[in-house]
């Protein structure tokens, strides 16, 4: 498509009404012979009179010209630009066009319209057709008459649910959710220890189904996954149950529609669900981390496709992640390798006292009621169950503390053999108390429906702590 | 959209076509399917191998296809997933 070396271009659409404003000076520019290309976006009748009118029925020209609002005046010399203005305005219509008395009935200034260029979706579509997408990965075509769904869980892509095809618009709409370079190499993930680009973690946040405002979360999860202390390869190589559980705290969880409230260790929440999926998919794509493979889980459990909630968080109750040292106004992640989800009912208890014996017994049965130090665990406290200890003046940390004193068991009860079971603690434990948890291996989260006093207490892995997975807080960022 | 352009989610170690399923090194106490997709004489050249195969101790199960003309019924492909080691199929007539 040619436009004139010198003289003027003009890109305009008939849907704005500044356009259509215009459009009888555009026949005052072309009136002395002036070379004028006039660029129509959607209708061809718009200056359809003039010869120097060109239908960009495909946006090319217009995404070429980078033009963001209609009507743009430009002035081209020796074929390159020497200067535009966009919307109507007389002085700098006057300047650029190299004439007087432009548009004399016209108001002297009136606002133009979105390019539609810049239509939703439709800004990727011309950077995949036209332009250089800046993206790295491998292209892979699939047949004429392929599913893109089902070539996805063909090549191995799949958690074993449909993904979302990742296709270069989709990749590059996702990486409008965050600031970062998608070429940045956020680290390496296991278990091949593969580099991991921002780009990468895109295509799989698309395959999960996330909307690109959740990326910042996705990339936070994912690097909480990479950091030496969660130890993501021994989490996901055991053959114990454990998968990556985040949680979220600050105002990114209100933001992007979390749910921290009824239901929210369940289904049915895009943001819940995709963020924790997006992660996994990272695991297996980008690590190579499949099922059966070198994932020897014996069993797993089914939050090893996603497990993804937000904290509830009350000013009666400090969030988890102002415990774990982080402002208030912060957002965070915490990564948990975290087990199956254990129900905690107690609709009697209307002390605190009474409802810390309770939770004392629940968590108890952490990996087995006879074992001690091994998995950590997340105490899940639902809104009513909450309110027993808030009315009592029991903050978050006071509880952990009953809880400490709650949860030191003896020995006798625990060591091998005792009660007629042969799991259990070395002898040696046999004449003292001994702490069902590590130092800092047991943690609380305010979540839930506020009807239901019940809570829950999710397990962790049985290596939790410096020798296999520890929990994670990494702050979210853009 | 271009639809059937998709962007390589993964490391990138392995090629992009789908590799095929890894080949035995040996047939030896294996179980062969001779699968017959009922075009002509394509039951002539199935036999042929049934008797080379069994002749070196190789187990032998023959499947037909009902028509050549259409995929196989999921019921058969399953039945060769469950029952065979390596399928052999006669293509053409």
């Amino acid at each position: 498509m040619s436009l004139p070396s010198d003289g003027l271009v003009v890109v305009a659409k008939r849907d704005c009404p500044t356009c259509r404003l215009v459009e009888p000076v555009l026949h005052e520019l072309s009136a002395d012979g002036t070379p004028l290309a006039v660029i129509v976006q959607d209708d061809p009748a718009y200056a359809a009179d003039l010869p120097g009118q060109i239908h960009d029925a495909t946006l090319e020209t217009s995404y070429r010209l980078g033009i963001d609002i209609v009507p743009t005046l430009i002035r081209m010399a020796g074929g390159a630009e020497v200067e535009r203005t966009y919307g109507w305005h007389r002085d700098d219509w006057q300047r650029i066009g190299g004439r007087d008395n432009l548009g004399a009935d016209l108001p002297p200034m009136r606002p133009g319209c979105g390019s539609r260029t810049q239509d939703p979706g439709v800004a990727e579509s011309l950077a995949v057709r036209f332009g250089n997408t800046g993206l790295s990965a491998r292209e892979v075509t699939i047949g004429d008459a392929e599913d893109p769904v089902e070539a996805c869980f063909e090549r191995g892509w799949s958690d074993g649910l449909p993904v979302v095809p990742p296709t270069a618009e989709r990749v590059l709409r996702m990486l409008q959710g965050t600031q970062r370079d998608a070429s940045e190499v956020i680290g390496h993930v296991p278990p091949d220890l593969a580099p991991c680009t921002v780009e990468k973690v895109a295509i799989n946040a698309v395959m999960a189904g996330c909307k690109p405002e959740y990326m910042p979360v996705v990339l936070a999860a994912v690097e909480a996954a990479l950091e030496d202390e969660f130890g993501m390869h021994g989490v996901l190589c055991t053959t114990m149950f454990c998968g990556p559980m985040v949680v979220v705290n600050g105002p990114v969880a209100r933001s992007i529609g979390m749910n921290s409230g009824v239901n929210a260790l369940g289904q049915g929440n895009r943001a819940n669900a995709t963020i924790g999926r997006a992660l996994q998919l990272v695991i297996r794509n980008v690590g190579g981390g499949r099922p059966g493979e070198i994932d020897r889980a014996a069993l797993g459990t089914p939050g090893k496709y996603t497990f993804c909630f937000a904290e509830a968080e009350d000013p009666c109750w400090e969030s988890l992640s102002v415990q774990r040292g982080f402002s208030p106004d912060a957002s965070t992640v915490t990564l948990f390798a975290g087990e199956g989800v254990q129900t905690v009912v107690d609709q009697k208890s209307r002390t605190p006292e009474s409802l810390a014996r309770t939770f004392a017994a629940c968590l108890r049965v952490v990996d087995h009621p006879k074992l001690a130090m091994a998995g950590d665990a997340f105490l899940v406290v639902s809104p009513e169950h909450c309110n027993v200890f808030a009315a009592a003046g029991w903050s978050k940390a006071r509880l952990l503390e009953e809880l400490d004193q709650l949860l030191q068991l003896p020995g006798e009860e625990m060591i091998a053999g005792a009660q007629g079971i042969a799991e259990g603690l070395p002898a040696k434990f046999a004449d003292k108390m001994v702490p069902k948890f590590r130092p800092g291996g047991l943690n609380i989260v305010r979540v839930g429906g506020t009807a239901g006093l019940f809570s829950a207490v999710i397990a962790g892995w049985a290596a939790s702590g410096p020798t296999g997975s520890s929990p994670v807080t990494r702050e979210i960022g853009s | 959209m271009t639809d059937q352009i998709l962007l390589d989610p993964t490391a990138e170690r392995s090629a992009a076509e789908r590799p095929s399923a890894p080949r035995p090194t040996s047939l030896h106490g294996r179980t062969v399917g001779l699968l017959d997709i009922s075009k002509p004489r394509g039951d002539v050249f199935l036999s042929r191998l049934d008797e080379l195969l069994t002749g070196r101790g190789v187990n032998v199960r023959h499947y037909r296809k009902p028509t050549f003309t259409r995929p196989a019924p999921a019921e058969l492909y399953q039945q060769l997933t469950r029952e065979c080691d390596v399928v052999v199929e006669g293509l053409a007539d």
